[in-house]
Order: C-alpha cells, then structure tokens, then sequence
C-alpha cells in the first residue's frame, strides 16, 4: 500500500521491563508535513520518538517509513535511511568542537563523514551563532546553543523525516522563535516531514496536524486548526 | 652517577612499555566500558610472535636475519589486533552492558591463553581445527528441514559437543606420536637475540653510553603514541571513536555505526598490547606469565593518570617505571653514597622489585588522596554536568 505518507505507524506497543508504555498507537505523517505529538510529561512521546529511531525495540505493532518495514534495524541504519532525532536532552558530544559535532551529523550521509567534508552553510545562516563558536566545546555550549547544535546537525544530515524531542524546553523566548523560523524555513525549502513533540503552544500551532497522548495512548487528533482550547487544556501543561 | 642513569633510563624504556599496553587498555576502556583482563595476555601473544618471526628468520641469516624486528613488531600488531576483534566480536559484544560478565569471561580468556602458548602443538592444532570445522560446517550437511526445526539450537549444541569430543580423540590419537605432541614452545621462558644493530651503545652524551635497545624502544613508544594521538585527534575514525566513546546512544542516533567502532578500537588496543610484548623480548626473557605481572601495572597506570586520559597515561607510566626501576635496583645508594643510615636502610628495604611494587601502591594510594581524579583531571562545564 502506497500512500503519501512518509511514516505510518499502526498498534505499536512498547514495554519498559515488563511496565507497558505505549499502547496500540496508530499515528502517520505525511510528505512535507508537520505532525506534533502533545500530552502531559511521563505519557509516552519521548518514548515513542525513541521506538522510531531505533533505541527501543518494540513488542508488537509495525513501523512503516518510506514504504518499507523498520523493525531490527539498529538506529545508525535508520539515520543513514534519512530519519533524523533531536533528543530532549541535546545529547551534544561534550569534548569535541562544535565543528566536529557538526561533522557528525553528516555521518547520516552516504559515505558518512568521510566523504563529506563540507558544512553547508546554510546552517550558519539559520543559527549565526555556531559559526562563532566552531572552535568551542560542544560542551561548554549554553543550553540554547546546544539546541540550535544539535538541530543543525540533525539537518546536516539530510533528513527527509526529523524528529525533534521538546526543542524549546528550558530556552529563551527568542531562541525559540529562531528554532520555529529555522524548522518552518527547512520544510519549506528542502520538502522534510517532522514529527514535533512540543510543550510550546506556538510552536504546536504552527503544525499541521496534532495527536494527543494519554498513559501511552492516542486520545485525539486531527488538523491543528481543529485544535481546540478544551484539548489544549487538557494535554498541554499550560 | 652513571649507574643512577642508566637506570632511569631503564625505568623510562620500562615505562614505554607500560605506556603502549596502558595506552591500549585506557582506550578500549574508555570506549566500551570494558576491563579486558586478557590484554596482558595480548602482550604475551606478541612477545611469542616475535619469538616466531625470530625462528622463521633465522635460517636465512645475515642481513635478512638483522631486519627480522620490524617485521616481527608489524607482525605482533597485526595479529593481535585481529586476536582481539575476534574475542570482541564473539564475546565481549554479547557481555555488552555487563561490566562483571566481562571481567570474568576475559579472565578466562587469559587463563586459556596461558594454558594454550604452555601446551600448544602441532597435534592439538590439528584437534582444534578439526572440532572447529566440524562445529561450524556440520551443520551444512545437514538436510534443509532439519535446520528449520525448532529444535535445531539443540542439536547444534550437541553437534558442537561431538566436535569438542572428537578433537580430543584426535589430540589424543597422536600423543604416541613425538614429533607433532611435542608442545612448541613450553612452560619454559623463551629468549629473543636482538639484531645486531640494537645491541651495544648507539653513543654517549655526557659521560653516559646510550643503550640502543632501551633508546629504541622509548623511541617506537613515541612513535606509537603520536600516531594513535593523530588518529583520534585528526582522522575520521578518531572522532567516530571519540562520539562513541562520550555519547553511545547519540553517536548511534547520528549514523554512526557503532559495532564497526568497537571493533577497530578493541583491535587498535590489542595491537599496541602486541607491540608492546614485541619490544619487551628486547628486554630479558619471557614466559607464558608475562601478562598477568604486567596488567597490574597498567591498572596503576591508568588510576594515577585519570581514565580516558592520554597526557596521564604518558606520565604515569613513565613515572611508575622509573620508580619500580630505581627503586627497585637499589641504585640510589650508588648514586648518592653518602646518605645517612636510617634513610639507606629504608632505601635497601624497599630494593627488591616486589617492595619495589609495593612502594608504587602506597604512593599511588597517597597520590589518589589528593588528586581523585588522576593526574590531569577534565576541566569544563561539560564535565559539572
């Protein structure tokens, strides 16, 4: 079955040990489109982002990307196969460069970072701030610098889906318009899909779709613009 | 005076050595998470090798026979590096994630290893080959149903046990058989002659003879050790090595194939611990028990540099090889003679190389009181977090 969706995911269930985190999810994201992913802390996104990547393995259920089945490919296949993740928690490589950090995101690439030696540039114009300290510690980053690393190097390496895991928790307001613009201004130039799991209201506003997450179950979905303030008051920590 | 030098220079060549084998178990350390109890038995390995090339070489003598070390140092590497991507293939892999698993299981590595240079022949090489190809290709004689049987674990198991059994009825079928039982090399100590062009003074600074074994092997200790610097700081595995190291889920996440990290890391270690026991023939003679009086030392070494630390190991290594070598010779006493009674009863005291060893344990236990971290402890806002 082919369809226009870039990832369709159908009954995925996960455990923890033996405690059951997600329960039957069904969710899909279009070509081009952005998807959030919304609910209280402890309902299961991050865990979900991390059973598409790849760190957890799932115990039922099928993953469908790019109209093939991902089920034990370890998460570096997945990444070279054009899935790209933000973690929570940046998860910046703290004793190397800022540049080398940004290296590594073109290990994603054909012939990883070997063949790829050129940092494209766009990236310095989405966040000015990186060109500036390339010769830094990944480490020594603010927290919103990391954020702005390590979305620049997830988009080095030419997703054609991006997974981002609350990007603007903890960060200026004005970082996190930069992190919405730079998001928008890649879909719209480069065609990507993103699953975005986001506590931010504006941020999930600018989405096209939304699913809301309760105890590791979809509870509701459907067009953003049909994201009415009663949902968002429920799932959203607001 | 002289003396006093020569034996630091001793302890610097000692300490070189220490400094390759500490050097390659920092980093797979480092890396994985592993102590690998059988990499002083990688350095027996490459002491033996070198002890074959040196046999292969002998016959054709003359020049030839002079340049048998470096190949033998290419050789010990090489075959090492593949020893150990082997054992990190088939076991460490499967242990990953538990740290005491793995110390165990390589324990036993080391304590096969010993067991196999004592007894090894041409015989049991023939059992071993036999067992391993009936365990691995027996099962291709089988018909395809009953591979496809769930019961088919079970019956490889017990195939691979008929193959252990048969080995052993080979080994055996050939002990009356003296020139194939007959072990290669022993529990007996081996000896190396080194080359011609190592032996004697390479000349004299200041009074005192350079002695061109122990000068060439700091030498290819630093040679060694500004390559893997350049290869973790400069090339693309280097900093693959480096993610993997300070961020495995992550590396993972971004691309980077972390099974293939593993094992060029473990082989680089392994290799150095090869050349390691390669340059220590130069040094005296060797037996199968060669690693278990060095592993401790690089323990040592490691804990007084700070893990994952290169500057350290440098310095610790060499310090602790100075020590064990000045002290332990009792060369103070020669050098500075005129030194009171009670401090040169303590000197001789401590002038064995086992209170030599234990004069290095309460010196890094002082030490680590006040340095917790090692010599060169990581500084940064990375390392607060």
């Amino acid at each position: 079955m082919t369809t226009d969706n870039l990832l369709s995911v159908s009954n995925l269930n996960v455990y923890y040990g033996e405690s059951h985190i997600l329960r039957n999810v069904d969710l899909s994201i279009p070509k081009g489109q952005m998807v959030c992913l919304i609910g209280r802390n402890g309902v299961g996104k991050t865990t979900f982002l991390k059973t598409i990547i790849g760190l957890l393995k799932q115990r039922s259920g099928s993953v469908q990307y790019d109209d093939q089945a991902l089920s034990d490919q370890p998460p570096y296949q997945r990444a070279r196969s054009g899935i790209g993740y933000v973690s929570q928690g940046r998860d910046i490589i703290p004793q190397v460069t800022v540049k080398e950090n940004l290296l590594l995101g073109m290990e994603a690439l054909p012939g990883g970072m070997g063949k790829n030696r050129h940092i494209d540039p766009i990236v310095f114009d989405l966040f000015p701030i990186l060109e500036k300290f390339l010769a830094r510690k990944g480490g020594d980053l603010s927290g919103g610098q990391q954020q702005q690393l390590a979305i620049a190097r997830a988009l080095l390496g030419k997703p054609k889906l991006l997974l981002l895991d609350e990007p603007t928790e903890g960060i200026q307001p004005s970082i996190i318009h930069d992190i919405e613009v730079a998001v928008k201004r890649i879909m719209k130039e480069t065609g990507i899909s993103v699953l975005l799991v986001e506590q931010h209201l504006h941020f999930v506003r600018q989405s096209n779709y939304y699913y809301a997450m309760q105890r590791g179950g979809i509870v509701s979905s459907g067009p953003t613009e049909n994201l009415s303030d009663d949902v968002v008051q429920a799932f959203l920590t607001v | 005076m002289e003396l006093f030098f020569s034996q630091i220079l001793d302890g610097l060549s000692i300490g070189s050595v220490l400094l390759l084998t500490a050097t390659g178990l920092a980093i797979v350390f480092g890396l994985m998470g592993v102590i690998n109890l059988a990499h002083g038995e990688f350095m027996m390995l490459g002491a033996y090798i070198t002890f074959v090339v040196q046999n292969l070489f002998r016959p054709m003598g003359g020049l030839v026979f002079e340049l048998y070390f470096p190949v033998a140092l290419v050789v010990a590497f090489f075959v090492t590096a593949i020893f150990g991507v082997v054992l990190e293939r088939t076991l460490i892999r499967k242990l990953y994630g538990r740290p005491l698993e793995t110390l165990l299981a390589t324990w036993g590595v080391s304590l096969i290893l010993i067991q196999l240079i004592r007894s090894i022949s041409t015989s049991m090489v023939i059992g071993i080959a036999a067992a391993l190809a009936i365990g691995f290709f027996g099962g291709q004689f089988l018909s395809k149903k009953i591979g496809d049987r769930p019961a088919f674990p079970y019956l490889n198991g017990v195939m691979w046990t008929a193959a252990v059994g048969i080995g052993l009825v080979v080994v055996n079928s050939f002990s009356s058989m003296r020139a194939i039982a007959s072990p290669w090399f022993g529990p007996r100590n081996i000896d190396v002659t080194a080359p011609k062009w190592l032996q004697g003074s390479w000349g004299v600074i200041g009074g005192i003879q350079l002695p061109g074994l122990r000068i060439f092997i700091i030498l290819l200790s630093a040679v060694l050790l500004l390559f893997v610097m350049w290869f973790l700081t400069k090339s693309v595995w280097g900093l693959r090595i480096r993610a993997v190291t300070q961020n495995r889920q992550m590396s993972n996440c971004l691309g980077i194939p972390t099974d293939s990290v593993d094992s060029i890391t473990f082989g680089l270690g392994s290799g150095l611990a090869g050349v390691a026991g390669c340059a220590i023939t130069l040094l005296g003679s060797v037996g199968p028990n060669l690693g278990a009086a060095y592993i401790v030392s690089c323990f040592m070494v490691i804990v007084l540099g700070g893990v994952g630390n290169l500057l350290g190991t440098v310095f610790a290594s060499l310090i602790l090889g100075i020590i064990q070598s000045v002290v332990g010779s009792g060369s103070l006493l020669t050098a500075f003679p005129g030194m009171p009674p009670a401090a040169k009863s303590v000197v001789e005291f401590f002038a064995t190389t086992s209170m030599s060893l234990v004069l290095v344990f309460i010196f890094i236990i002082a030490f680590l009181q006040f340095r917790p971290n090692g010599m060169f402890p990581q500084k940064g806002r990375s390392v607060d977090a």
